[in-house]
């Protein structure tokens, strides 16, 4: 019954299933891993061994300080530019049906992009030499 | 009912590929550690690990057994679950990835029943890797801030910024190969490349993507984070960046999910662009030999190919030095991003008008 169904062209849930499989068999080889090195491995700690790692010298407050804001816009600019990226799976697949009309709306759509695409560089926000 | 109807042997079959091809993917990616230390060796004069066993084969082994029995150190400033979570979830996303590889073709037993080479045969494999891979990025950036340690947080910020910038390149790179196919399958994408030589052309993708495959490999290297992207773990700058405060096989668990993904990476690359599991002559050898001696053989050449990928990373990382950040960030988002835009435009203009 269910080799009928994951045999079958139409792709349902139930295609799924061999991945919840593979997902709880690596949970349990993960979680069984770090229990074993937890009980495997000698204890003595001290404060000295518990204290973070500064190249040897005494660690200098707290190291969640604020980061430059590069790293921030960096992701941010992502999450725009990998909304427009996601919507060109759909066409992709579709592409050779869409034809010649499909192919000069998503000119405009990468124009768009283009667009966008020039203006972050114009501002800078690509520039990391400063 | 529904309990009843559902086939326990196929379960079962499910049960014993994800075992085999975890424990593959395992031993594959133990072995890599020592294949590294080889090829560095060779590349830079020396003998490599030659003590434990012959060839020092045993090396890989013994160092396992090792993180195994070392002290588990969680600094006291540290958040204790976070600091956990992190190798955890690096390691498994590293086994979840090769759910979608199609390993062989199908075999066909004589009692009529089919048994798939791969786990699940889903219609939106490569978006499903690229969920998988993202959410790798987690476990690097959940370590990096919960080990609380300067060098761990600044390698995790560039870790996460660095994946991220790639994987746009890497998208768009990856869209023009499928206007060619059609389809997000990769059982279907690889059945496309049968054989070796169709219609006065090779069948394989990278004879009809080069840039694609170009821009996907590099995009690679990045996301896998090896050098000469490796800045994330830069030692000579970083103390190994986010993974500095880990010690145990916690380290372990990130230095071997390192190798997972360079394995399971590998192999998604040749499955996309050379051919996965086909060779020349293949329909000669199939009509010469029973379905399941094929089956193996497939997987063999599957196996070997991913091999020498593996091989050319490792020539690649002990061949050029590292990118400075800046460097890196110009090359992501300032060249290959448009040159990906500009391949899959021209693809689609050939596809168009040439070829129609």
């Amino acid at each position: 019954m269910l080799s009928v169904l994951l045999n079958s062209p139409a792709n349902t849930t139930i295609n799924y299933l061999p991945i919840v499989i593979q997902l709880v068999v690596a949970i349990g080889f993960v979680a069984f891993m770090m229990s074993v090195t937890h009980l495997l491995g000698p204890k003595r700690r001290t404060s000295d061994k518990l204290a973070n790692f500064e190249s040897g010298i005494e660690s200098v407050g707290n190291a969640r300080q604020p980061m430059a804001i590069k790293y921030f816009l960096v992701a941010i600019l992502f999450v725009l530019f990998d909304v427009e990226v996601i919507f060109f799976y759909p066409y992709a697949v579709n592409f050779k049906a869409l034809g010649k009309e499909g192919f000069l709306a998503v000119l405009m759509f990468v124009a768009f992009f283009l667009v966008g695409f020039i203006y972050i560089r114009k501002r800078g926000a690509l520039d990391w030499e400063e | 009912m529904l309990l009843l109807s559902i086939d326990w042997s196929f379960i079962i079959e499910k049960l014993i590929l994800i075992s085999v091809i975890l424990g593959a993917s395992l031993g594959v990616a133990t072995y890599a550690t020592w294949g590294e230390r080889k090829v560095a060796a060779w590349m830079q004069d020396r003998k490599g690990p030659s003590r434990a066993g012959p060839f020092g084969l045993l090396q890989p082994i013994a160092d396992g057994i090792k993180l195994f029995f070392k002290e588990e150190i969680i600094p006291n400033d540290a958040n204790r679950f976070l600091f956990i979570l992190g190798p955890s979830l690096a390691m498994l996303t590293a086994c979840m990835a090769s759910a979608v590889v199609p390993w062989g073709p199908s075999i066909e037993l004589e009692s009529g029943r089919v048994i798939a080479l791969q786990v699940a045969d889903i219609n939106i494999g490569i978006l499903y890797v690229f969920g998988v891979v993202s959410v790798g990025v987690y476990g690097i950036m959940l370590g990096g801030w919960a080990s609380n340690n300067k060098y761990s947080l600044m390698g995790s910020v560039r870790a996460a910024s660095q994946a991220i910038s790639y994987e746009l390149a890497m998208g768009i790179s990856l869209i023009a190969l499928l206007m060619m196919t059609g389809t997000l399958s990769l059982a279907e994408i690889v059945n496309q490349q049968h054989g070796f030589w169709e219609n006065g052309w090779f069948t394989w993708n990278v004879a009809k993507q080069p840039l694609g495959f170009i821009i996907f490999l590099v995009c690679a290297f990045a996301e896998l984070n090896r050098a000469p992207f490796d800045l994330p773990e830069a030692e000579s700058e970083l103390v190994a960046g986010y993974h500095t405060e880990y010690s145990s096989m916690k380290l372990g668990f990130y230095l071997f999910a390192e190798y997972v993904n360079l394995f399971i990476s590998s192999a998604i690359l040749i499955t996309l662009f050379f051919g996965g599991y086909n060779f020349p002559f293949m329909d000669q050898v199939a009509g010469s030999v029973s379905p399941v001696v094929f089956s193996i053989i497939c997987v063999l050449v599957l196996l070997t190919k991913t091999i020498m990928m593996i091989l050319f990373f490792m020539f690649i990382r002990w061949t050029i030095p590292r990118f400075r950040y800046d460097q890196l960030m110009n090359l992501g988002w300032k060249s290959l991003i448009p040159l990906a835009l500009v391949n899959m435009l021209i693809t689609g203009a050939i596809i168009i008008w040439v070829l129609n």
